[in-house]
């Protein structure tokens, strides 16, 4: 599985971690529906600490879909909703 | 078809991840659905790449730019800190505590600008290095898409192309979109900083900066220079009374000795010895007993015609 942190790159991650992940997941998406700032920066960061820790950059030259896409660590709770709100951050 | 099915499951358990993702590939999907034959993409989308790339490069020549320019400044507030803290230093060897503590406040808020323009510098360094990373995963990836662009069209017909072509496509058109994305987010930082050094460099070619950070226009120096000044005036005095009281004692031990008219006398003696008669200037009539002339015959003979 291929999991993309913005602004910093792929990570292929084996498939063991993907529960360890969907839990993280799911506490992060419930900071944003509750509009807790700290709760979303901290589950934001440990979602993006676990996909480094069981995975291995994906080398440069591969050039592969992310199965999955996380937002990248300076994100605030504001830009993660604009991002998914409409394409408008995402250019071209 | 993949990207249906995912869609579906997505939005049924609504994690960020998923959904992020989802619309990186929904946009990937728009531009590939635009395209008549799906060879054409892959120059369409080339071309694209490489502009983006040329974005990336110039995103960081503008955040160095800007991260200089910040450098300067801070050069320059530490400047006129430190002209504070020297000024607050002679203001106390005065004894002017007043002077100091005004000197000092200036110097504080000095600083306190001084270490906003630090944190932005560190945020635009951060920007700069994030930017060179990305713009070297950028080239990467267009090296390896050109690569695949041309094994594509040589290798497959229009119709076998279609599923090489959307894998390669969506793959570059999220590294795009990142990319994309990060280097707004350093222009909007870049402009945001631009106008703010603009203000700052406005404000100190106004000298409005030494209003801000050191009230009127360098006050504490006038003052200083004045104190100085007229300390050197008292300086000078004292040492002329100084003069004046360790002459005056030496004249009135000599007197009564008695021998203060002899040594007085002596160098007027030696005046009057002094302008004699110089030495008659012989030497500089050059003597007709210089044999030298025989050696030039043609000399004399000038010298004798008439």
């Amino acid at each position: 599985m291929i999991v993309r942190i913005l602004g910093e790159g792929q990570y292929s991650v084996g498939d063991t971690a993907t529960a360890e992940l969907n839990r993280l997941d799911a506490d992060l998406e419930k900071a944003v529906n509750s509009g807790d700032e700290a709760a979303f920066a901290t589950a934001l960061r440990a979602l993006l600490d676990q996909v480094r820790a069981q995975g291995a950059p994906l080398p440069s030259d591969r050039l592969e879909p992310s199965d999955l896409i996380l937002p990248d660590p300076d994100s605030s709770m504001d830009d993660v909703r604009k991002m998914l709100a409409d394409d408008g951050l995402i250019p071209g | 078809m993949a990207t249906k099915k995912l869609m579906k499951g997505t939005a049924a358990r609504m994690g960020v991840m998923k959904r992020v993702s989802l619309v990186f590939k929904a946009k990937a999907n728009k531009a590939l659905d635009k395209m008549e034959d799906p060879r054409e993409t892959l120059d369409y989308s080339y071309q694209r790449q490489l502009e983006l790339l040329t974005k990336v490069r110039r995103g960081v020549a503008d955040v160095a730019t800007s991260r200089k320019r910040v450098e300067l400044q801070m050069n320059q507030l530490q400047q006129q800190a430190n002209k504070l803290e020297d000024q607050a230093r002679k203001a106390l060897g005065m004894g002017r505590e007043d002077l100091a503590r005004a000197a000092l406040e200036r110097k504080a808020s000095a600083q306190s600008q001084l270490n906003d323009l630090q944190a932005q510098y560190a945020s635009l360094q951060a920007e700069e290095e994030k930017l060179t990373v990305a713009s070297q995963r950028l080239q990467a990836k267009v090296d390896a898409f050109r690569t695949r662009k041309e094994t594509i069209k040589a290798t497959y017909t229009a119709a076998e192309a279609q599923t090489r072509i959307n894998e390669a496509f969506s793959g570059i058109s999220e590294e795009m979109g990142d990319v994309g994305m990060a280097i707004q987010r350093a222009e909007d930082k870049t402009a945001q900083m631009q106008a703010r050094a603009g203000a700052i460099d406005e404000l100190m070619a106004s000298g409005a900066l030494d209003d801000a950070v050191g009230g009127q226009r360098d006050d504490i120096q006038n003052e200083l220079d004045m104190m100085a000044a007229s300390s050197d005036v008292e300086r000078e005095l004292s040492r002329l009374k100084g003069e004046i009281s360790a002459s005056a004692p030496k004249q009135l031990e000599g007197g009564a000795n008695g021998n203060s008219q002899e040594q007085a006398q002596r160098p007027a003696g030696q005046q009057q010895s002094g302008p004699y008669a110089p030495p008659p200037p012989q030497a500089q009539t050059q003597p007709a007993s210089i044999p030298a002339t025989s050696d030039l015959p043609a000399e004399p003979q000038d010298g004798e015609g008439p």
